[in-house]
């Protein structure tokens, strides 16, 4: 996978994971693109589309656009589930997430997708294993909380 | 698991993201962010040592104003610090600021680096994990320098814990991605691969998508773990659903986990172990058996997990091409996807059996699906599952159905999306070639291609018509004939042109017998396109001129006097005039003999590989090519006959680009293109000087280019810095339009209906300057011409040919609409200044807006024609984000000045509006209608656009959305 974006229907971004080096100017450049490309996509129409030389795979829930940047030879129904497969985990730690949640807990989203998907790639995909190690983290943190 | 109480609890950041939310424009949300960095700016340089928890928060708010799209250019050095805080979410914010905001300071990226090592050994998995983590995300050269060694060694130590070795093996896999040459094979590669056999299924993922990485890279190292994988793999393809508990995702086990396995598969040939092999094809038929199954749930997860294995399993087969039996039942299966309700799943076949059509066990089986691609191909409403099928249609053409798939993607290109319409000119250009028995079918197809999509056919597709017509005597005769009776048409495309000119060129003399297609009667219809036509397509006809001179002495007179005429000898264009020139003197000079030698008809092309398919790979790539193109080639030479020795490289229409420098420096060497340069070379002292023609080294070279006598590729003035116009011009008729340092261009214009006059301002800007040091200075020479599409007709006074320093020249254009259009003509301005020929292009701001006529109308009548027009072909909707201020009286000013009636009180959202209007062409009227909603909190603008025909609804949304 190359880059992962969530955005919402109105365009705006908010969650970005490049697993490929671009500059600053390019990322925007992109995510300008392909948010309007698949905003301009009617409901019902497929999850995929050729997008200069890469494969997106995209999906919404209910305000947010997960959409994901694959190369040629990958798989696009397994990213497709990649995607669900994260939702699960926001919804799970969140407790029925919503936009919000992603908005003021931004730094979670990222550290949550960290344990998901590393270099691109699929690290852990068991649900349980995945929210354990963020929620030793989280413990980690009470206890220090505690000390203090 | 409510985080937000359990979390770091970072109140200061919390509302600081309720502010920015509730900041009610952009302006205001700029403000609040400058506010806040210069609050952390202040905190972070003042006296008083910040505590973790600040300067916690402090970066992740700077972090949060980054990701928003702002710049941030300090806070590294406190996010470095919080690197070796102690504390765990002090930490973590601090290598999530690093992974997010890479900055390559030096100095910075060796305190990072410090800082990851100390985390590395510190045998704390937890803070191991983050380190490793922040090396994957940021996978710089310097970080990989620093650690492509040690990660390996983490990854197989044997008391590393099972999470980190997960994220060291994803780690390792992104070093190598960035850089290769970095991570050195060693001892540990063996036990990498043994890592298919742990225990813990989230370390086999990991571990699977890092020996992929790396058997890509070094097959031979990991060859062992074929044998693995496919034990890994039979395992989990025969477990019951729930043996691998949380690895199992609705129903379907480890699914992630097989596709990988599958992919690392690919990366080898078939096993060659009898054994191996034999568990592997077990493997794949259960996972084919599986696809037959009733569902295990209803989910569309499980449908979906299902299928990612089997599609993976497909290109495994597809890759190992050995199997017979598995192919065609992949094939089986892609055809009841073909027709699944499931949009995904009929992009996702049409795809797959793309590749399968060109397997020699498969292509029959895929070739049986033709109906259902075709059916696809007019029914799909998704461009892009419209693209794949024309995609498998190019897949699996053979003899046997070429001329049904051409047929079908001929009649698909006349309402096929703009998007892809070049494609299917060159996969119909390509396949008629290919499977052309007769090459008339070829000739009609081509120049079918140009008359319904003639702006799509590139110059490499009507280059291979023209050689494959030289090559065969069999069908020169038909292509004369039919290339004559299509310029017949009052309107046809400038590639028909060129392809007329050349052919009737050549071999018109077939057609000449005929009193219908007399030699007068070809010239005359030649001719009346000329003045219709871009420089190099005149130039092109002059070439035809010329060889009709040789081809029928009859009409020598006629086209002298065409030569002659001012307008060819004194032409503006350097290339055209100098031909005129040239062919005149020839005709005269040159006796019949040498005129037949220098005019002899084009020898046959040497055999190559078609440009068009080339371009066809540059555009895909060559993985979505099919793999047996070449043995087209085959077939050919093996044809024999028509194959000729290879003529001069300059005869040779589809090498030019690169021959011509070869050219230059080689001495002519066919006998044609000596005798040309004799023939002028014995009269050059009777060239008419004063004429202003560039002579010296461009001349000459096109004397030595002419050696194959027709040479397509003239300047192109196209190939100019072409300046567009200001997008504000869409919306307004006057102004200036263009200007540097020499020159500006002025405009007037008022437009009626399908009719408009243009008056042209030539400023000669700079001669006052240039006065003041005593250089006098005036424009000796100017000129302009226009490149205009066929859909506009544009006639321009003739101008005085000079511009006195500091003086103005008016220039009136008249046009007419003839349909509508998308290419706004181009300006071409020539002229002398300081010796040296300067060239100026500009597009002239002719749009199709400008031949609106507004329509008032009442709510009623606007949403009964909205509802008319209800088709999905005739409405183009655009959601774009604001460029400029979104001012309710600037939007209705433009909307005017767009040339739609603005129709105030018909939506019933008064902040949206609405606008109708008629566009005006000279063969029909359209009827438009346009709404544009804005939203003002996103600052976005949606525009609808319908109208009664799709290319119009197009190119006005395409128009009117630039102007917000």
């Amino acid at each position: 996978m190359q880059f992962m974006l969530l955005f919402s229907r109105q365009g705006k971004l908010r969650l970005q994971k490049w697993y490929v080096p671009l500059s600053d100017k390019e990322r925007k450049k992109i995510s300008r693109d392909l948010v309007q490309t698949i905003l301009a996509r009617k409901p019902k129409m497929c999850s995929f589309l050729e997008w200069r030389d890469l494969k997106i795979v995209y999906k919404r829930y209910a305000s947010l656009y997960f959409c994901c940047a694959v190369e040629d030879q990958d798989n696009e129904l397994i990213t497709l589930e990649i995607i669900h497969r994260y939702v699960e985990l926001l919804d799970k730690y969140f407790g029925s997430v919503c936009e919000l949640d992603i908005i003021f807990n931004f730094e979670k989203a990222y550290f949550i997708l960290d344990e998901f998907l590393l270099g691109g790639e699929a690290q852990e995909t068991s649900k349980k294993n995945v929210l354990k190690a963020i929620e030793q983290a989280d413990l980690l943190q009470e206890v220090y909380e505690l000390v203090l | 698991m409510p985080a937000v109480s359990k979390g770091d609890g970072m109140r200061g950041l919390a509302v600081f993201i309720s502010d920015i939310r509730n900041c009610k424009s952009k302006e205001a949300e700029i403000k609040r962010i400058n506010k806040e960095l210069a609050n952390i700016r202040s905190k972070f340089k003042g006296d008083k040592a910040l505590d973790g928890y600040s300067k916690k928060k402090y970066v992740c708010k700077l972090l949060f104003i980054f990701l928003l799209g702002h710049d941030i250019d300090f806070g590294h050095m406190e996010a470095v610090n919080l690197l070796s805080s102690n504390k765990y979410t002090e930490k973590q914010i601090g290598y999530l600021f690093i992974s997010v905001l890479v900055n390559s300071n030096s100095d910075l990226i060796s305190l990072i680096n410090n800082a990851i090592k100390n985390d590395l050994s510190s045998r704390n998995p937890t803070f191991m994990n983050l380190a490793l983590h922040c090396i994957a995300n940021v996978g710089s050269r310097e970080m990989a320098e620093a650690f492509a060694a040690e990660v390996p060694r983490i990854l197989v130590a044997g008391d590393t814990m099972d999470s980190v070795k997960q994220s060291a093996a994803l780690c390792l896999l992104r070093l190598n991605r960035t850089s290769p040459d970095l991570v050195l094979m060693g001892e540990w590669t063996a036990r990498v691969v043994h890592l298919l056999n742990d225990q813990h299924l989230g370390v086999v993922t990991a571990a699977t998508s890092l020996i992929t990485t790396l058997a890509q890279k070094s097959p031979e190292d990991f060859k062992t773990s074929v044998s693995l994988a496919v034990a890994r793999l039979s395992r989990i393809v025969s477990s019951a659903s729930t043996d691998l508990q949380d690895y199992t995702y609705y129903f379907v086990a480890a699914p992630w986990l097989s596709v990988k396995l599958l992919r690392l598969l690919q990366c080898y040939p078939p096993p060659e172990d009898g054994a191996i092999r034999g568990r592997l094809t077990e493997c794949l038929e259960t996972i084919l058996n599986k696809a037959q199954e009733p569902p295990k749930s209803k989910k569309v997860q499980h449908s979906n997990a299902k299928n990612a294995v089997l599609f993976e399993a497909i290109s495994l087969i597809i890759h190992h091409d050995s199997e017979p039996t598995l192919l065609v039942r992949a094939c089986n299966q892609l055809g009841q996807f073909l027709q699944h309700r499931e949009t995904n799943l009929r992009y996702l076949a049409l795809e797959s059996m793309c590749t399968l059509a060109s397997s020699e066990f498969s292509h029959e089986a895929v070739k049986t699906h033709i109906e259902t691609v075709i059916n696809a191909l007019k029914s799909e409403r998704d461009v892009s599952v419209r693209q794949r099928a024309v995609d498998l249609l190019y897949a699996m053409c053979d003899r046997s159905n070429a001329k049904q798939i051409v047929a079908e993607m001929l009649s698909y290109l006349e309402t096929a999306d703009y998007s892809i319409r070049e494609e299917i000119v060159l996969k119909v250009a390509i396949l008629a070639e290919k499977y052309a028995v007769d090459y008339t079918w070829y000739v009609d197809t081509i120049l079918n291609l140009i008359r319904f999509a003639g702006d799509y056919v590139s110059d490499e597709v009507w280059y291979r018509v023209i050689q494959i017509v030289i090559n065969r005597d069999e069908v020169q005769g038909y292509a004369a004939k039919t290339v004559f009776e299509a310029l017949q048409a009052p309107a046809c495309h400038e590639n028909l042109v060129k392809v007329g000119g050349y052919i009737l060129g050549e071999f018109g003399n077939l057609i000449a017998g005929d009193s219908r297609s007399s030699p007068l009667v070809q010239f005359d219809l030649l001719h009346s396109k000329f003045h219709l036509c871009s420089v190099p397509t005149r130039a092109l006809l002059l070439s035809a001129y010329i060889k009709f001179i040789n081809l029928f002495p009859e009409v020598k007179g006629t086209i002298q006097e065409v030569l002659r005429s001012d307008s060819q000898l004194r032409n503006a264009d350097v290339e055209l005039q100098q031909r005129a020139v040239e062919y005149l003197r020839l005709s005269s000079i040159a006796s019949t003999d040498i005129l037949a030698t220098v005019l002899e008809e084009m020898p046959p092309f040497p055999e190559r590989e078609s440009s068009i398919l080339a371009k066809l790979k540059r555009k895909k790539g060559p993985g979505n090519l099919h793999p047996d193109l070449d043995e087209n080639r085959k077939e050919r030479s093996a044809n024999g006959g028509t194959v000729a020795a290879s003529p001069t490289p300059s005869t040779d229409l589809l090498g030019l680009g690169s021959t011509i420098t070869t050219q230059n420096s080689a001495p002519p060497a066919s006998k044609g293109t000596s005798l040309l340069v004799d023939v002028f070379s014995e009269n050059i002292a009777a060239f008419p000087v004063e004429t202003p023609v560039a002579v010296g080294p461009v001349a000459d070279e096109n004397f030595s280019r002419e050696g194959g006598f027709i040479n397509p590729k003239i300047p192109d003035m196209r190939c100019l810095p072409l300046a567009p116009f200001p997008s504000r011009f869409v919306c307004k008729n006057n102004g200036v339009l263009y200007e540097n340092q020499l020159l500006q261009i002025g405009l007037k214009s008022e437009f009626r209906q399908n009719l408009g006059r243009m008056y042209v301002f030539f400023g000669n800007k700079t001669s006052t300057q240039f006065m003041n040091f005593g250089w006098p200075f005036t424009v000796p020479y100017c000129a302009f011409f226009l490149t205009v599409s066929l859909q506009l007709n544009v006639h321009a006074k003739p101008a005085d040919p000079t511009v006195d320093g500091g003086a103005q020249l008016q220039q009136i254009l008249n046009i007419e609409c003839m349909s509508d259009f998308v290419d706004a003509p181009v300006l071409n301005i020539q002229f002398r200044y300081g010796g040296t020929l300067q060239n100026v292009a500009v597009k002239l701001p002719i749009t199709l807006n400008k031949f609106f006529q507004p329509t008032e109308m009442t709510s009623q009548d606007f949403f009964q024609r909205w509802k008319q027009l209800g088709a999905p072909q005739q409405e183009v909707q655009k959601i774009f984000k604001a460029k400029h201020s979104m001012d309710t009286e600037v939007t209705k000013a433009k909307i005017m000045g767009f040339g739609a009636a603005l129709l105030d009180g018909v939506d019933p959202n008064p902040s949206n509006f609405v606008g109708a209007g008629v566009i005006h062409t000279k063969t029909t009227q359209v009827g438009c209608l346009l709404r544009l909603e804005p939203n003002t909190h996103a600052q976005m603008y949606r525009l609808t656009l319908r109208t009664s025909r799709d290319t119009v609804s197009q190119r006005l949304c395409d128009l009117l959305s630039e102007q917000f």
